[in-house]
């Protein structure tokens, strides 16, 4: 009986590494597109992604402790360039798949006004931003924030989230009438899909420039290979700049 | 520790131990009444009150931010009753930690209760006693190992909240970033001297909870 088990466990282990799949961490902003961008990948190549999304930084401390992920595509470009330095990813395969623009919500239609001028006026009790420390969107709002010259005002009003996903529920739920995200949460097919925004001038905040990299577990592996070189086709292209971001 | 960490203890103090007196308050009278009910009843109660303990935290965190927020049941009633809004607040997390916990706090002294069966209590009311007097006099005294266990994992079970906390809580310094909060902040910061203090103190706080709970209370050695 036992050694019947460890054989179907062995056989089901054997299975997993012959399947061409490719493990990619994700960064929560990039949810939507890569849930599009993946399955048009698999037809294309025939491979399977496996996509885990969360925060860049935990996703970093996963790495270093052994993770199996073969791609990070982060919501930073110091994250990756920092693995690579540390010798787990591979530096050559950098590159930017996106650069993030951040956007001031509200899931009420009437509240954002086309200026942004609404943080001045800090009529409302909660803002809510993506941790600062933990997301570079967060740290992005909060460079706006500043060179806005509103930051004093409204710090005490803040709520911050883990990531700009829960960022985003906060403000969805009405919890808080307002707050930053990313274009992308809000954005589909080149539009805002609800409520009010302000894009946030580009000028106020250091780019989010978005890096993808090979991580060590994917060195080599042609599925990871194939994944990076489908990201910087036309047609992953399309998909993420009909999210909102740059190229 | 830094002043915001300290601030952090302090607050997770603070609300273990308004959330536990709380529990004590409620939970008492809805302990009694499942460990004494021949009601229909007592099979949903029970399962409603057992619910946090299979439930993920965060299952309950997204409903309570969604019922308490403006557009949820609980919000409205909250902003109609003048008190605002639940989420981001410190009574807030004391509402959300009062039903992550309150399954801690019944079934020890449930459990007390059941274990106490018919006869003290009828032999009290031979003797004279009102259902309530035999209450406090008879059943509450007996059942003193059920009440410590109840207030210790309670309190403890308090402390240790985190995924509520985080969908509810919003972070903010003095009003909800307790410490679980905080010690995953460090932790994904890449902070993690800051972090041994705080999860290393949580380790010896856990250890001398359970430590004093088992010895003042052996298990297995009930009349």
């Amino acid at each position: 009986m036992k050694k019947t088990l460890a054989t179907l466990i062995a056989l089901a282990f054997a299975g997993l590494a012959h399947a061409d799949e490719v493990q990619v961490a994700v960064a929560a902003n990039f949810t939507a597109p890569m849930q599009q961008i993946a399955p048009a990948f698999e037809k294309a190549t025939g491979h399977k992604v496996v996509a885990a999304f969360g925060a860049t930084g935990k996703f970093y401390a996963q790495i270093k402790n052994g993770a199996p992920f073969e791609i990070l595509l982060a919501a930073d470009d110091e994250t990756p360039a920092k693995l690579a330095k540390e010798g787990a990813a591979v530096a050559a395969s950098q590159f930017t798949y996106a650069k993030g623009k951040l956007v001031l919500w509200s899931a009420k239609s009437t509240i954002v006004d086309a200026q942004g001028d609404v943080l001045k006026k800090a009529g409302f009790d909660y803002l809510a931003l993506a941790n600062p420390k933990l997301a570079p969107y967060g740290a992005a709002a909060i460079e706006a924030m500043k060179a806005l010259g509103v930051y004093d005002t409204l710090a005490p009003k803040f709520v911050t989230a883990e990531n700009i996903g829960q960022t985003y529920q906060f403000i969805k739920s009405g919890n808080a009438l307002l707050g930053f995200v990313a274009l992308s949460q809000i954005t589909k097919d080149n539009q805002i899909t609800e409520g009010s925004a302000w894009i946030v001038p580009a000028k106020l905040y250091t780019p989010i420039k978005q890096d993808a990299i090979v991580l060590d577990k994917g060195k080599d592996k042609p599925a990871a290979a194939a994944l990076m070189k489908y990201l910087q086709g036309d047609a992953a292209k399309a998909v993420i700049k009909s999210y909102g971001y740059e190229l | 520790m830094n002043p915001a960490d300290l601030a952090a203890v302090w607050l997770t103090f603070k609300l273990a131990t308004l959330v536990t007196l709380i529990l004590l308050l409620v939970g008492t009278p809805i302990a009694w009444w499942l460990a004494r009910t021949r009601s229909g009843w007592k099979g949903p109660v029970g399962a409603v009150v057992a619910l946090p303990i299979v439930l993920p935290p965060t299952v309950l965190g997204f409903y309570l931010l969604l019922l308490m927020g403006p557009n949820g049941v609980v919000g409205q009633l909250t902003q109609w009753a003048g008190i605002g809004l639940l989420p981001f607040t410190f009574w807030g997390l004391v509402v959300a930690s009062v039903f992550y916990s309150l399954p801690f706090v019944v079934q020890p002294i449930q459990n007390a209760f059941e274990a106490l069966g018919d006869r003290p209590l009828e032999a009290a009311a031979t003797l004279g006693a009102r259902p309530l007097d035999a209450f406090f006099s008879v059943a509450v005294p007996l059942a003193k190992p059920g009440f410590l266990t109840a207030t210790v994992l309670g309190f403890a079970h308090t402390v240790g909240e985190f995924g509520v906390v985080l969908m509810i809580g919003g972070n903010i310094p003095d009003k909800t970033r307790v410490v679980s909060v905080q010690i995953y902040d460090h932790v994904e910061a890449l902070e993690y001297a800051q972090a041994h203090w705080l999860a290393g103190g949580m380790v010896i706080f856990s250890f001398l909870v359970l430590l004093v709970l088992y010895t003042l209370n052996p298990t297995g050695k009930k009349k």
